[in-house]
């Protein structure tokens, strides 16, 4: 094989069958993507369907925690699983600059095939594009997925009622932080890991405890405070949370220091927040609890029938604080 | 102006140092605190140490916030 | 880390709100001369935790908001200076000069880099030879020192395409031309921290010889403002005016000599513009003579082109103390995060950003 991806690999021809063959389906070899047909037939899988889809274009590729492959594979299935689906089928695109070494797309490619074993959904169809080097940042991958609601789930942002609880499943701030401290200009080794991962697991765990889920999102791009702006104006409802409860791991809380950086802003890709009938939120605080990805799940707040819309923080010195979405991202700042 | 944190220095080689953050490791350039000696407190801006933390001095604070919190119970 | 938890204790926290609110029985001003000040008051909810005689202020403290636009048009006018990459704080990324910010000129084709440290940018020349490294120097006595070093020690590497844009301003300039103008009565000043940390507390003496107010150097926890601001408060209602460190474990009275000497080595002070303040004498700082090959102006005469200001814009208003964001007609309505006017609510240490965030 070829050492570096070549415009040849994206051409249709012989160099991209080896490419498939030696890379794409070594790594994601199931009965459904096998046979490489054009798409892939399965039975439906129930009535309710959930459907998705991503890009992702993270620069570095390789970080403490993981890498583009695995945040592409969890991402969808957490935006399958924050509907309540369980995630079955995902489908994968690739556009490859020319130039990318071979060996880091198969790393890539084979942190997929893991992360996509841990969630227990398959890839079953996908696509290769090459283009030409400067094109494309080294590797774009878009991820799309299908995932079967049961009956009796009903996950919406737009469910918040008054009285309601929010859950968040553990430390804000880490994957952003990590990928911040890989930037050139940045110097600082932060020992943090991003905390990509798959969290059907988790919400299984969640709505075997309760069906009455309302909403769940994770809090990727724009951190925790953007997800709970986009929940209660979904649901024309006020959330109130405390600043106390909200865990931040000790590394993420001074890198913020450092950078002036807000956490709440901050992203996530292994983390979610639950809006929950307040009577069930002890219970499953508790089950999330006994979950890998859920070991440090508490509850931060409540929704409220007051300022509806708006979310507000409550300050570890009692002081109330709106939280609004940022413009766009926050940066580091010096003064 | 000015964003800037207590890091502990735990390596020095001349005026490079390294400084532990709550577990997150920094570069810091000890130019300015030639006196730094591993296990001080710095304050640190922009990568370089501007002042090494007064313990003693911060002890004193909380004595004379003490002191103050005595004399608002006897208001 | 136990310190810095420490002095965010809440019980501390209370009773400093009780010494206050305690001893306070005259109006009193306070104004601020330091963003991260600006950014501390509006986290913490300073202003809900002091009485209403108590009235916090913001004053000029903002590096970036008082930097003028034709200085923002020349960087903008740097970064498309061919084979140029800029390297700047985080801080100046989204603040609008008369033809858009630096993201928008990297959306057109420059090459702008982000760092953390003038250090970086250093890193950045070593790594890239055949480009011109353009650092935009912003930032008062805490950050220009840095700056200095980092021109010190290219030219003791030999580095030959590293370059600083100096929008380096001083703080006592700035404080004397508020308080000569008179425009609001101040009661008290908190002087900056890390400034202080640079210039020594004996800096601010001229508070109490010259003007007879007042000053308490500050920290940044809950626990440093509130203790400087009952300081103040105590002082207002004895009627002295002393200079008083209340952050004792990091400023000095004489502060950090090496700094303040490598400033001297690099810089000359002269006029230099301040939004909202016009151009204020021996308050900016410039690249002398024996580093002028470091200097990005004279390596690069670029021009900047025409200077627009933002219609409509408070901004120099704010930042002299006298209207508060709430008071400006644009505030929340055509200038919003989202939508800014000008550079008051575009930085995040910004004073209407700040109000506007943290409601």
């Amino acid at each position: 094989m070829e050492e570096l991806i070549l415009l040849g690999h994206g051409s249709g021809g012989g160099l991209s069958h080896e490419l498939i063959e030696n890379v794409f389906a070594a790594s994601f070899a199931n009965p459904l993507l096998l046979p490489l047909e054009d798409a892939s037939l399965f039975p439906s899988p129930g009535e309710r369907l959930a459907f998705t889809t991503d890009s992702y274009v993270v620069q570095p590729l390789f970080f403490p925690g993981g890498d583009i492959g695995r945040l592409a594979i969890c991402g969808t299935v957490n935006d399958l699983s924050m509907r309540g689906a369980a995630p079955l089928y995902l489908s994968a695109s690739f556009i490859i600059e020319e130039g990318l070494p071979v060996a880091d797309l198969k790393r890539v490619v084979f942190s997929m095939a893991e992360a996509a074993a841990e969630a227990g959904v398959q890839i079953v169809c996908g696509d290769t594009k090459v283009v030409e080097r400067g094109a494309a940042d080294r590797l774009f991958i878009t991820t799309s997925g299908i995932g079967v609601v049961r009956d009796g789930v009903d996950v919406s942002a737009q469910n918040a009622r008054a009285g309601d609880a929010v859950i968040l499943s553990g430390t804000i701030g880490d994957h952003g932080i990590t990928i911040l401290s890989q930037r050139e200009g940045m110097q600082f080794r932060s020992g943090l890991e991003s905390d990509a991962a798959p969290l059907n697991g988790l919400v299984a765990a969640m709505l075997a405890e309760s069906t009455g889920v309302r909403a769940m999102r994770d809090p990727t791009r724009g951190g925790l405070a953007t997800t709970l702006n986009e929940i209660a104006g979904s649901s024309h409802a006020g959330i109130e949370i405390e600043e106390g409860k909200i865990p931040v791991s000790e590394g993420v809380e001074w890198a913020c220091e450092m950078l002036g950086l807000d956490p709440l802003y901050l992203a996530n890709e292994g983390k979610l927040v639950a809006i929950v009938p307040a009577e069930d939120a002890d219970r499953i605080v508790k089950a999330m609890r006994s979950t890998r990805y859920g070991a440090n799940a508490v509850l931060i707040g409540r929704v409220t029938d007051e300022h509806p819309g708006r979310v507000i923080l409550r300050t570890r010195f009692g002081i109330k604080r709106i939280i609004d979405v940022l413009a766009s991202d926050q940066f580091p700042r010096i003064c | 102006m000015c964003l800037a944190v207590p890091a502990l220095i735990t390596k020095i080689e001349g005026t490079a140092a390294e400084a532990d953050l709550g577990g997150i490791t920094l570069e810091v350039n000890l130019t300015f605190t030639p006196e730094v000696k591993v296990g001080d407190y710095v304050i640190m801006h922009a990568g370089y140490a501007l002042s090494v933390m007064d313990r003693r001095e911060a002890e004193e604070t909380f004595e004379l916030l003490a002191q103050l919190a005595e004399s608002n119970e006897s208001h | 880390m136990r310190v810095t938890e420490s002095f965010r204790s809440p019980e501390l926290v209370e009773k400093l709100k009780e010494r206050i609110a305690a001893i306070s029985r005259t109006p009193i001003r306070i104004m601020e001369f330091c963003g991260t000040h600006t950014h501390a008051v509006c986290r913490y909810g300073i202003r809900e935790m002091v009485p209403r005689t108590v009235e916090m202020l913001s004053g000029p403290g903002c590096p970036v908001c008082v930097t003028d636009v034709r200085s923002l048009d020349y960087a903008m006018a740097l970064s498309m200076v061919p084979g140029a990459i800029i390297a700047t704080f985080g801080d100046l990324l989204k603040i609008p000069g008369s033809r858009g910010t630096l993201q928008h000129a990297r959306a057109r084709g420059a090459r702008v880099e982000m760092v953390y440290s003038p250090l970086d940018a250093l890193k950045l020349a070593r790594r890239n030879p055949g480009n011109s490294i353009i650092f935009l120097g912003i930032g008062f006595e805490t950050t220009a020192p840095t700056v200095a070093a980092s021109i010190v020690q290219a030219e003791k590497e030999e580095i030959k395409n590293f370059y600083v844009y100096s929008m380096h301003k001083i703080t006592p300039p700035a404080m004397r031309a508020i308080l000569d103008a008179g425009e609001v009565a101040l009661g008290g000043i908190l002087c900056p921290g890390h400034v202080s940390t640079v210039t020594g507390w004996k800096a601010w003496q001229f508070l109490s010889d010259v003007y007879h107010i007042p000053s308490a150097v500050a920290g940044f926890e809950p626990v440093d403002v509130l203790l400087a601001v009952a300081e103040l408060v105590e002082q207002h209602e004895r009627g002295t005016a002393r200079v008083v460190n209340a952050y004792p474990r990091s400023v000095t009275a004489e502060g950090n000599r090496a700094a303040r000497e490598t400033m001297a080595r690099v810089f000359d002070v002269g006029p230099a513009p301040w939004r909202g303040l016009g151009t204020i004498p021996d308050s900016g700082l410039s690249i002398n003579e024996e580093y002028a090959a470091f200097d990005a102006e004279k390596r690069f005469p670029v021009d900047p082109g025409e200077t627009i200001e933002p219609k409509g814009c408070h901004c120099g208003e704010v930042i002299r103390g006298v209207m508060t964001p709430g008071a400006c007609p644009l505030f929340r309505k055509s200038c919003t995060p989202m939508n800014p006017i000008g550079p008051c609510m575009v930085s995040s240490e910004g004073t209407c950003a700040a109000y506007y965030l943290y409601g």
